[in-house]
């Protein structure tokens, strides 16, 4: 997964270390950034573009829990044979509740996690992925979460 | 709202949706789906979905923060492409925690600032694990030696690092 890493100035590293767990919720967050860092909005604008469009901002916006809103969600893996990952990949990735889905270097080689409103519904698209499939699967719900912080540093 | 009242609202707003079955505000759900793509960047980012909904920017500054504190979002930020950043190494670390222990050392494994998610998850005969810690690095050696460190703190040898060799979707939860 090599790739060139996108070059940042300061600005853009004090804007990135900002928005992930310190965006201001407000009306005019932007402006209330540029305050925060010491420039003009005008700057925060302009940089947050080219930062989302370097790919380095996915986008900013509710990260929704699922169990807070009533769903349930899991993390799987299937056993894929490996001249068949595109194929399961197009199988799980069909499916809007699949949030995340990634080949990894294991026997149990393709994992992906699944947000629902209902177990019923969890249940279902886990069968059928199997059943589509035809491959072992291993359902893994959370007992216990300890964390969840997702923060890059740079 | 009566669960009379809570079907009607999801059925008026969103045919084609599944159903959350929280006891959430019709209009926080709207509210969610306007902006869960990623608001704009400008001076009122709001503007639109407060327009959408006849509402001012104001009240949906408020909803948001009421759902953050409701736990019905756990935050609103940044998603970040972290293969973009550098971040290429992402290792998920599978360990072989025994049942009587997973409280100590799952707040221990928490502790460590490159790990990202950590979670205690059903262990069976086929995949013998019952902890999961994600840990993002810029090489496999980077998530290795912290691997490494947690195994020291815990006291935990069987353990594995499972990379990830290709990003097949990544798209973050949406109602």
């Amino acid at each position: 997964m090599n790739r060139k890493t996108v070059e940042l100035d300061e600005i853009d590293r004090k804007l990135i270390n900002l928005i992930q767990l310190s965006f201001p919720v407000s009306t005019h967050p932007f402006l209330d950034i540029a305050n925060e860092i010491g420039t003009t909005e005008e700057v925060v604008l302009s940089k947050l573009s080219r930062l989302k469009n370097e790919g380095i901002i996915r986008r900013i916006g509710p990260i929704i829990n699922t169990r807070g809103i009533g769903g349930t969600n899991t993390l799987a893996a299937v056993k894929v044979p490996s001249d068949q990952i595109d194929k399961a990949a197009a199988v799980i990735n069909k499916y809007d509740e699949v949030s995340h889905n990634y080949l990894r270097n294991e026997e149990f080689n393709v994992w992906f996690t699944v947000s629902a409103p209902t177990q019923a519904r969890l249940d279902q698209i886990l069968n059928e992925i199997q059943t589509e499939l035809n491959c072992p699967l291993l359902d893994l719900p959370t007992i216990k979460q300890f964390k969840i912080q997702v923060n890059f540093h740079v | 709202m009566s669960e009379e009242n809570v079907q009607k609202a999801y059925k008026s707003d969103s045919e084609q949706k599944h159903v959350w079955n929280a006891e959430m505000d019709a209009t926080d759900e709207k509210l969610i789906r306007l902006i869960q793509d990623g608001i704009e960047f400008t001076h009122s980012p709001f503007s639109k979905a407060a327009a959408e909904l006849g509402i001012s920017e104001d009240e949906v500054v408020a909803r948001l923060k009421n759902l953050i504190s409701e736990k019905k979002v756990r935050r609103f930020g940044a998603s970040i492409g972290h293969l973009a950043l550098g971040f290429t190494a992402n290792g998920m670390g599978v360990w072989d925690v025994p049942e009587d222990k997973i409280d100590e050392i799952g707040k221990v494994m928490a502790t460590f600032n490159e790990v990202s998610h950590c979670y205690n998850r059903p262990r069976s005969e086929e995949w013998p694990y019952s902890m999961y810690t994600m840990i993002h690095g810029r090489t496999p050696e980077e998530c290795e030696a912290v691997a490494k460190r947690i195994s020291e703190a815990v006291g935990i040898s069987e353990y594995k690092l499972v990379f990830s060799e290709k990003e097949l979707k990544k798209k973050g939860v949406r109602i």
